[in-house]
């Protein structure tokens, strides 16, 4: 029973750091900023939820003790990974895809990141900034 | 055999964390910074938990939350920031 934990520890170890590997590599190959912004937010996740769950068993095993510490930072994670996934491809939008480059969403309106009070109907929104003095109306 | 397989998710997240590094210095637009700060913290995370099991100690678990939650709010934060040129309006 001891060699079957240890392998379940080790294996879930191995699995994680080669997705946390593989997430981060990612970030460096991918070739522009949407696809990039897959690569860490799943497989990192990923990765970070094997180690997670392999010292939890650790502890278990080992110590005696069951603590579901990890089990809090994993659902945290889970949680907060497709949202911060979320607002990065927001801002990516924002800055690099003018309103004309986009296709027309279904329904009523435009997209939600060019309609916002500040005005970006006319796309190229980074370039416009950099003129202009930001926020002389706030 | 565990603490071949504890050396080998160290080296693969330090190797890791300094590909998020190398895209944190070296990046093609601002968001990809972003991405590679929330990348870091979350490969933070992994490290510190590793750290913890090598040492044998259930101390590092607070430091781990504490980076989930401050990671969290920072990239979201970073977002906000570039999405509206302010954070708290």
């Amino acid at each position: 029973m001891e060699l079957f934990w240890d392998i379940l520890i080790s294996a879930l170890l191995v699995i994680g750091g080669i997705f946390g590997l593989v997430g981060s590599f990612g970030l460096v190959k991918l070739p522009d900023p949407m696809t990039r912004l897959h690569a860490p937010t799943k497989a990192a996740t990923l990765g970070v939820g094997a180690i997670l769950i392999a010292s939890m068993v650790w502890f278990a095993v080992k110590q005696g003790h069951l603590t579901l510490h990890e089990l809090m930072v994993t659902i945290f994670i889970f949680l907060t990974a497709p949202i911060t996934a979320h607002f990065i491809s927001k801002a990516n939008i924002f800055r690099d895809w003018p309103a004309e480059k986009l296709p027309k969403p279904a329904g009523e309106g435009d997209w939600a990141v060019h309609t916002a009070d500040a005005d970006t109907s006319k796309g190229e929104l980074a370039v416009d900034r950099e003129k202009n003095i930001p926020h002389e109306n706030d | 055999m565990i603490t071949y397989a504890l050396i080998f998710a160290i080296a693969c997240y330090s190797l890791a964390l300094l590909f998020n590094l190398y895209r944190v210095v070296k990046a093609p637009g601002v968001t990809d910074r972003v991405l590679a700060l929330d990348t870091m913290a979350i490969n933070a995370i992994a490290m510190i938990v590793l750290f913890g099991i090598w040492e044998g100690t259930a101390l590092f678990f607070e430091a781990s939350i504490l980076y989930a939650m401050t990671g969290f709010v920072a990239t979201v934060s970073f977002a906000k920031f570039i999405l509206r040129g302010d954070i708290i309006e």
